[in-house]
């Protein structure tokens, strides 16, 4: 487990909501869609910033709130016409926490 | 080999004339096209929408440099013809000199300068092509310049109306008694004079310019009377003549205009000419629906086929919005003809036949002018109108009693009406695109060109292939919700009330949405469907809010927030000042800036801080201004009869009434009000979602206003003695639009689609409904008038959304 460091729980997060978590290197949004499934990704749109955790989610997808650009929760690549893509990071759940790589919150450990 | 056709003069006429030959055969010429003006074909016609703003140049280009190239046209563009040599059959500009085999003049027409002193005074311009206009746009950018038309024709009026948009203080000058002379009668011009001079045009008819004054520039305009205008420019619009200078050099037969037979053939017989430049059987030409029909003619000339140039009837329409005019035919008095006129002075509505022998040979609309084109029609079939004559002036849907169906009329329609006049495009020509496949509104337009030059026959263009296709055809409104289902919004409202559906997955399920959770577009659509349908029972889903509506606040391009508390009525206190100011410096509010609407913006929130703010704003009384909300925004006030000299009624007292009624309210999209003291109208209310003027014998309700995308003026929806009244119509009129409007439609598309016709008939004749609409807006009330900020400052209502889930920024990295 010394990978992953626990983040909350997972209802901590309701149905179909994001919330952030802060780090040193910008803000990660970790979304729970309506499956349960938990994503994490920059909360930052590539194309003008804006803060994809307060965007609407549909299915693995979500919608950028500043110009609607839509971005696959699992692989970060933009949809349809807009090219670009946003980081993704790894998440696990277990026990009804949510655990996130260690080399996404704290990038100085994983450089030394 | 191709023969070598030179055409002189880049406009609408060789526009189309290149298009006919090439769409004929392609291979048949090679085409030179020169230009005096820098650029291609533009759409002339729509100069007047460049110079309100409602277009840009790019908007109005037909023919792009790709188009010409594409083509294998070679063009000289800002070029002007130095010289023609008929015997060496060649042409010359100051750079190039070609040969042809054929040549085509299409020189157009120049405006007409009126010779009086100072007319080459820099600031004095004619209103011909986008160099004019790009002229009138500089002079508007000085802050309340003054602007002189001279002509009050249909140029002069629209570059007006167009100017005065741009925010410049308008003079027209006129030399008749009354405007557009030449299309309309007395009567007419009378009630357009009086609807431009609401717009605050100032109007002097039988105005003779003596001089234009001005030692470098124009400063003013000298009438004979003695009268001056002050003037930063001075727009010629008295008339044009054909432009026939290179003609007469050549030697041609010239009178007013190039002289041609009826196949555009000018005296000399390898040279043609086509457009405002042409005279044919005495007869100048200035519209754009014959120019396309001579040059149809002489490119079928130009490729050896059989074809006749003979005019035909046309009609006029002017485009200034709010300003409905159409005439045709002849309209002055005789002795011999006789004159059918219905005047609705209230409405402004003018409307006068000219027959003779029993034969419609004129008719001048103003107002309502939907009968324009059926007239117009009969004009030009001469058809006997004897055993309809009663009832004629009421239009096709009273004429032989047939029921009042938009589609009906359209039905009737021979097939040679015209449904496009600038493009001439009969009713027969989108049948006959429509057999050869087209199979939708885009791909009539595209084939057949109707209503994409001026625009105003769109509506009639999409009825016409709507009767033709029948089921087959999808009116852009009666379009999906989405991706996601097959139903319309207006089939899914409807379903939603009659299968009792509560839930946004319980709709998904029942309309057999085709995603599992929906999309970006249904979702925040549904959620609203679900709000109206069911106040008190649905629990409304944040998560299928736009963000704005889910943390009630404005997200800013940085991600940041602004918060706009509510004033009602746009009244305010020392105290909520002071709370405004301490909340402010406390959480170091970048920008404060007061907003269009009458309310103070706080701009620059972190979201976390969101919360903290808004509880010491609620503590200082203040609650949540909605302005992110798409609903009931803000009523904007004058001070009405409490402070103001001319203010009939209590504008302050009533618009605060109605924002007391109506915050917290939801609708398809946001809702903005405003109550003017008096018709000098200080609080703007003719371009609200709902407008209030007080007059000294009650409230005058107006609907359908906009100030965004689109501009528009309210129409009246109706008059009403007491205050209670009109708040009692108001809150009825939001509930009708609340229940029936499609999801982000603004009023105002809402009543293109149903009609305000209709709408009165729900609000005004009907006060049993009326007074449902309103009681079934109060019980929804009850459940949605709670401040939301209030519930997430002081009672933790989603606090997940304001904080982060986890912080690592100040743990260190083990």
């Amino acid at each position: 487990m010394s990978d992953f460091i626990d983040i909350g729980a997972v209802d901590d997060i309701p149905i179909r909501a994001a919330r952030i978590v802060k780090t040193n290197q910008g803000c990660i949004a970790v979304f729970r869609n309506a499956a349960n499934k938990v994503f994490a990704i920059d909360d930052k749109c590539p194309h003008k910033g804006g803060p994809l955790s307060n965007g609407i989610q549909h299915g693995e997808s979500i919608t950028c709130p500043l110009h609607n650009w839509v971005f696959d929760l699992n692989s970060g690549q933009a949809q349809g016409v807009d090219e670009g893509r946003v980081k993704t990071y790894t998440t696990k759940i277990e026990n009804g926490r949510i655990f996130m790589e260690k080399s996404a919150l704290f990038v100085d450990v994983a450089a030394e | 080999m191709a023969q070598k056709l030179v055409i002189i003069g880049a406009g609408m006429a060789s526009g189309r004339l290149i298009e006919q030959l090439i769409d004929t055969d392609a291979s048949a010429y090679d085409i030179i096209l020169i230009n005096a003006e820098p650029r291609g074909n533009y759409n002339r016609i729509m100069l007047s929408p460049v110079l309100s703003g409602d277009k840009t140049y790019k908007d109005i280009v037909t023919h792009s440099d790709e188009w010409y190239a594409d083509n294998n046209i070679t063009t000289y563009f800002g070029e002007a013809v130095t010289a023609v040599d008929r015997k060496n059959k060649t042409v010359s500009t100051a750079s190039h000199k070609v040969a042809y085999d054929r040549l085509v003049i299409a020189t157009g027409s120049a405006p007409i300068i009126i010779p009086v002193a100072g007319k080459e005074l820099p600031g004095v311009m004619a209103y011909r092509d986008l160099d004019d206009v790009n002229s009138m746009l500089e002079a508007c950018e000085k802050p309340a310049a003054n602007a002189v038309v001279i002509g009050g024709g249909l140029l002069g009026l629209e570059a007006a109306a167009g100017l005065k948009q741009r925010g410049m203080e308008v003079t027209v000058l006129h030399i008749a008694p009354h405007l557009m002379e030449r299309q309309l009668d007395p009567a007419a011009g009378h009630l357009l004079r009086k609807d431009l001079e609401r717009r605050d045009i100032n109007i002097h008819t039988e105005a003779y310019t003596k001089a234009i004054l001005g030692n470098h520039k124009v400063d003013a305009v000298l009438l004979e009377d003695g009268t001056i205008y002050p003037a930063d420019i001075v727009v010629m619009s008295v008339g044009i003549r054909p432009e026939t200078r290179l003609a007469t050099d050549m030697g041609l037969a010239v009178e007013r205009g190039i002289v041609v037979d009826d196949n555009m053939r000018t005296s000399v017989d390898d040279i043609f000419a086509v457009g405002e430049c042409i005279e044919h059987r005495d007869q100048l030409f200035g519209l754009v629906a014959p120019l396309y029909d001579q040059a149809k003619v002489l490119a079928k000339t130009l490729l050896g086929e059989e074809a006749v140039f003979s005019p035909v009837e046309l009609s006029t329409k002017l485009k200034v919005t709010g300003c409905d005019l159409f005439s045709a035919g002849d309209f002055a008095d005789a002795d011999d003809r006789e004159e059918i006129v219905f005047r609705d002075a209230v409405r402004g509505v003018y409307k006068r036949l000219i027959l003779q022998n029993d034969v419609i040979i004129g008719a001048v609309m103003y107002g309502d002018t939907d009968d324009g084109g059926w007239f117009l029609q009969k004009i030009k079939s001469g058809e006997d109108i004897s055993g309809i004559r009663d009832t004629l002036i009421f239009g096709p849907n009273f004429a032989g009693g047939a029921p009042v169906d938009p589609l009906a009329a359209v039905a009737a329609l021979p097939l040679d009406a015209e449904i496009c006049g600038c493009n001439g495009v009969s009713k027969g020509d989108i049948l006959a695109a429509i057999e050869a496949g087209a199979d939708g509104l885009d791909a009539v337009k595209a084939i057949t060109k109707a209503s994409t030059s001026c625009g105003t026959c769109a509506g009639l263009t999409a009825q016409v292939v709507q009767i033709s296709l029948g089921d087959d055809f999808i009116l852009p409104e009666a379009a999906t919700l989405c991706k996601c289902t097959d139903y319309s919004h207006d089939d899914v409202r409807k379903l939603i009330l009659s299968k009792g559906l509560k839930t946004i997955p319980q709709a998904m399920q029942d309309l057999q949405w085709k995603t599992s959770c929906g999309c970006i577009t249904c979702r925040p659509a549904l959620n609203y469907y679900m709000v109206c349908a069911w106040p008190g029972d649905y629990v409304d889903d944040g998560q299928s809010r736009y963000i704005n509506e889910r943390v009630h606040a404005n997200i800013q391009k940085d991600g940041t927030y602004s918060v706009v508390p509510r004033m009602f009525g746009g009244i305010t206190t020392p105290d909520e000042l002071r709370a405004i100011a301490d909340v402010a410096d406390k959480f170091n509010v970048p920008t404060v800036k007061v907003t269009g609407g009458q309310r103070i913006d706080l701009l620059g929130i972190e979201k976390e801080d969101l919360p903290a703010i808004w509880y010491d704003l609620n503590a200082a009384g203040m609650m949540s201004g909605q302005a992110y909300a798409k609903g009931l925004r803000t009523v904007k006030t004058c001070v009405g009869s409490d402070h103001c000299r001319f203010g009939t009624q209590d504008s302050t007292g009533l618009g605060i009434k109605l924002e007391k009624s109506m915050w917290g309210a939801w609708s398809p999209h946001k809702f903005k009000l405003a109550v003017s003291g008096c018709p000098r109208n200080c609080a703007e209310a003719t371009c609200k979602d709902l407008g209030i003027i007080c007059v000294d014998s009650g409230y005058q309700v107006l609907v359908g206003g906009a100030a965004g995308m689109d501009l528009r003026e309210t129409d009246l929806l109706a008059q009403v003695v007491t205050e209670d009244e009109a708040i009692e119509l108001a809150e009825a009129f939001y509930q009708l639009y609340r229940e029936g409007a499609q999801y982000l439609h603004r009023p105002y598309k809402w009543i293109a689609k149903v009609g305000l016709d209709w709408c009165k008939e729900q609000l005004v004749d009907d006060l049993e409904n009326r007074a449902a609409l309103s009681a079934r807006f109060r019980h929804s009330q009850q459940f949605y008038q709670v401040d939301p900020w209030e519930q997430r400052a002081s009672k933790g209502h989603e606090a997940y959304e304001y904080a982060p889930l986890a912080d690592f920024t100040k743990e260190a990295a083990e």
